[in-house]
């Protein structure tokens, strides 16, 4: 599983690449600069890509999080790929409920509901 | 015993690594009257977002001016003053971020979060001032 600085973890299975967020919080703005940079030269490296974001140990996020999950989205959309999100808690569900994304983002339980049906 | 309130005050640079900052305090204090997640994360998110939107675009990212935050915590009720230089805004004419046509925008979302969040959202009629208030919210009872 290779580390990525600063904040995730990617591991690449047969049907996907999972990107696991490592940090309760992404706050600073150059973080989340570099998880932008990062996700998105996996998508550009990869071709039509199956790609699952993990937020099991995210425990805090704000718009600007999901303002980079909608660029990440597209960017993976262009290239005919596939974006799943995964192990979202209760409390930052909520905050996709309220935005309204729940109805952009193809949102699973787990990893292994995420890799179900899977192209 | 009930604490007496907390009030204060602090002015920082207009740039967003102040922000870690500014919510330290902010989180300390609600820390401090025992406030529960829910309370502590809600906010955490305004106070994110108000900072976030006085920074890019109240001062437009203006690193020579400032943002001054005020604050009045209690028991029961957390209220937030975020004001900045700039020349202000109209809140109604902000695109709600929820229409179809806004929806994949990647940006956009600060003042609906705030509004979802917090009891009480003003703006001062300039609108480079918002007063935010959160009261104690009950914790859920345990599962």
């Amino acid at each position: 599983m290779a580390e990525l600085k600063p904040s995730i973890s990617v591991e690449y299975t047969e049907k996907a690449t999972i990107v696991r967020f490592t940090d309760r919080k992404i706050l600073e703005e150059r973080d989340i600069r570099a998880l932008q940079d990062s996700l998105m030269s996996l998508v550009e490296q990869a071709g039509p890509l199956n790609l699952i974001l993990d937020f099991s140990n995210v425990e805090f996020l704000s718009s600007a999080i999901l303002g980079l999950l909608i660029r990440i989205s597209k960017r993976v959309a262009e290239q005919k790929g596939t974006l799943r999100l995964c192990g979202i808690n209760p409390r930052i569900y909520e905050v996709f409920k309220i935005t309204q994304l729940t109805k952009v983002f193809d949102i699973h339980k787990d990893i292994d509901s995420a890799l179900k049906g899977l192209p | 015993m009930s604490q007496g309130p907390t009030i204060g005050s602090m002015e920082v640079h207009s740039s967003l690594s102040a922000l870690e900052g500014v919510c330290k305090v902010i989180l300390d204090l609600l820390g401090r009257y025992k406030y529960g997640d829910e309370d502590i994360f809600a906010v955490h998110l305004a106070l994110e977002e108000a900072f976030s939107n006085a920074v890019e675009h109240g001062n437009r990212g203006d690193p020579n001016k400032t943002v001054r935050i005020d604050y009045a915590i209690d028991d029961k009720r957390v209220e937030l003053r975020l004001t900045d230089q700039g020349n202000g805004f109209d809140p109604q004419k902000v695109p709600d971020p929820r229409l179809e046509e806004n929806i994949t925008e990647a940006r956009g979302r600060g003042l609906l979060l705030i509004r979802a969040y917090m009891d009480q959202v003003e703006f001062t009629p300039k609108g480079n001032s918002v007063r935010m208030v959160r009261m104690r919210h009950p914790e859920p009872a345990p599962q």
